[in-house]
């Protein structure tokens, strides 16, 4: 019964795929990527992907932390709150991104002020973009296990004489070890593939904003195939990371 | 080392209010249904818990209100909660290397503490690759190797296989006869009768009934410790295939961890005692029997509880027996009987001897 369905579901997430493998001409493959604007998109999107979960997993562990293990009242708004990334549209988050540190957003004008600087249309621009809509998957992903898990070996700990800074390091993060690593894989891809809040609040400037996703955006308007080839180099390295990541991580989800 | 607690919690319709005293080397056991709050009481001893009013007092020291990690206590409950990353040796080292030891330093101490729970030879496995009884045994050094000023124990027998229970029950009463004040919480009366020296019975937040361990449990005074407790215990020393008490031998089976020539004490229940009038010619199966005079009959749910008095293990035995037996026998106060109980209903336990 359930077996008609799930090859159904199966063929949505496969089907497309080879549809780009038959249009794309492999041949031309190599050439197609080595252009300059691609290798600058490449390495442009590992770096802000990269710096992205870096910054995910500074402020996104301590949060999930926090979230799962404060008694404070209100805390189930503020769970709420953090899942709005993964709801909203990107173009939204990036709309609210610009206008947040913009020209006349009231912290733009701050950080102007401060350091002479403009934050939209930068390469920090796309990093903060790209952190806005990836954090979520990380803190999701390790709050479910930390309550999963419970307090109680943090309990033992406590009562062992280890201070609260000596739990979280030596019993709460290591017992978080899978769900973190499969947390930074789903942010990083996360943030591998953003598109909309990153063109909306970081434009999409050649080796200072334009990552992967946009250059094939970009390439699709004059050159198909190069556009092709570039969203067949996208999938490879997503295929990489899961691959890397796979399979304890990602099974961690679930758990 | 002496501890004083007075408790005071509410927590919805539950309301929690007790007060007690633990000399130091003795052992206090919290007898009590599940909700009967014995959970909450050392919850509130941790640290763990907030209660609404308490004062707590060990060696002269206040510990109300103190974060859990400086009030030196040691918790072991009934599952190990062994730290799943860390190999046996490394759990019991953990407090030592956390309270500020070198890791060379705090894994000797680990060492010792292993070697003083015979469990030396664990040191290198993670939890995942013991048995209940050994995590068990990793979890005492554990609690033990942050050298507690105060011992907590949660049932510790509770979620171990009936096989391991004995072996973790005569390693916590070799230890604890050196060891710092002790709470321990429990359901089972057994428990209490091999570890503790003084009982205080729970019921719905409150201690109804509090004494020496054996007084408490072979003559409760209130109806709902006499209904978790009320066995027939007689004390002695502990020989092959039972015990020998101040009034003779008495056949059972000793349980596990029972040592020849150690204190023991026989339990077994009201219901297991046969009752024959003196004059009458029984002669059974049952190897144990003793002459005793009827004090007492009183109704005890269905059954009435005779209590007789006499000389050796006779006195202060209960006795179950049905109305209708009772009034075929003319039993009365006064009236001479012979009390038999088969071996095969009397369990030999050994005891905490503090």
């Amino acid at each position: 019964m359930l077996w008609p369905p799930a090859i159904c579901a199966l063929a949505l997430v496969v089907l497309p795929v080879v549809g780009l493998l038959v249009r794309s001409d492999l041949t031309r493959f190599p050439g197609l990527i080595a252009s300059t604007s691609s290798l600058n998109a490449l390495k442009l999107s590992l770096i802000t992907a990269g710096l992205s979960t870096v910054a995910c997993v500074l402020f996104g562990v301590p949060l999930a932390v926090v979230l799962a293990r404060s008694g404070t009242r209100g805390i189930r708004v503020l769970r709420a709150v953090v899942l709005l990334p993964l709801v909203l549209p990107p173009v939204v988050g990036g709309l609210a991104l610009l206008y947040l540190l913009g020209r006349k957003g009231f912290l733009g004008i701050l950080v102007t002020t401060l350091t002479g600087e403009q934050v939209p249309f930068t390469t920090a621009a796309v990093v903060i973009a790209q952190t806005f809509v990836a954090m979520p998957f990380l803190v999701v992903s390790l709050e479910g296990a930390l309550r999963g898990a419970g307090d109680r070996y943090e309990r033992v700990a406590s009562t062992l004489g280890a201070k609260p800074w000596t739990v979280f390091r030596r019993v709460t993060l290591p017992l978080l070890t899978p769900a973190l690593g499969s947390g930074i894989v789903l942010s990083f891809a996360r943030a591998l593939g953003e598109f909309g809040a990153t063109i909306t609040f970081a434009g999409s400037l050649e080796g200072v904003t334009r990552t992967l996703p946009l250059e094939v955006y970009t390439q699709a308007e004059v050159d198909v195939d190069s556009a092709v080839a570039l969203a067949l180099l996208l999938i490879l390295v997503a295929v990489a990371v899961i691959a890397l990541a796979r399979p304890r991580a990602l099974e961690g989800v679930r758990s | 080392m002496t501890l004083s607690a007075g408790i005071a919690l509410r927590r919805g319709e539950f309301t929690l209010d007790v007060e007690f005293a633990v000399p130091g080397g003795g052992v206090l056991a919290l007898l009590g249904p599940n909700g009967s709050g014995k959970s909450s009481v050392l919850g509130c001893l941790a640290g763990l818990l907030r209660p609404d009013r308490a004062r707590i007092v060990l060696d002269d020291r206040v510990l109300t209100g103190l974060p859990p990690h400086t009030r030196g206590i040691g918790l072991l409950s009934q599952d190990a909660l062994l730290f799943p990353h860390l190999s046996a040796l490394d759990n019991v080292a953990f407090s030592p290397r956390s309270t500020g030891a070198g890791r060379a330093e705090s894994r000797k101490r680990a060492r010792e503490w292993l070697a003083e729970v015979d469990a030396l030879e664990l040191a290198g496995r993670k939890p995942a690759q013991l048995s209940g009884g050994q995590a068990q045994r990793v979890a005492i050094a554990r609690a033990l190797a942050a050298e507690p000023r105060l011992l907590l124990l949660d049932e510790p027998f509770a979620a171990l296989d009936v096989d391991a229970a004995p072996a973790i029950r005569g390693l916590l009463r070799r230890v604890l006869r050196s060891g710092p004040p002790t709470v321990l919480v429990t359901h089972d009366p057994l428990d209490a009768l091999a570890l503790a020296d003084h009982v205080a019975v729970l019921d719905g937040g409150r201690i109804v009934e509090r004494g020496e361990t054996r007084k408490v449990l072979a003559a409760p005074r209130t109806a709902f410790a006499a209904r978790i407790a009320g066995l027939n215990l007689v004390p002695g020393v502990a020989v092959e295939g039972g015990l020998r008490t101040s009034g003779g031998q008495l056949a059972g089976i000793p349980a596990e961890d029972v040592v020849e020539g150690e204190a023991a004490v026989a339990v077994f229940a009201p219901s297991a005692v046969a009752v024959y009038l003196r004059d009458g010619e029984h002669r059974g199966s049952p190897r144990n029997t003793v002459e005793g005079t009827v004090d007492a009959l009183e109704p005890h749910g269905p059954v009435i509880r005779i209590r007789t008095r006499g000389d050796g293990w006779a006195a202060g035995l209960s006795a179950d027996l049905t109305p209708a037996a009772v009034a075929e026998l003319a039993l009365e106060p006064g009236t001479p009987v012979n009390l038999s109980v088969k071996a095969a209903s009397v369990a030999v336990h050994a005891v905490a001897d503090h």
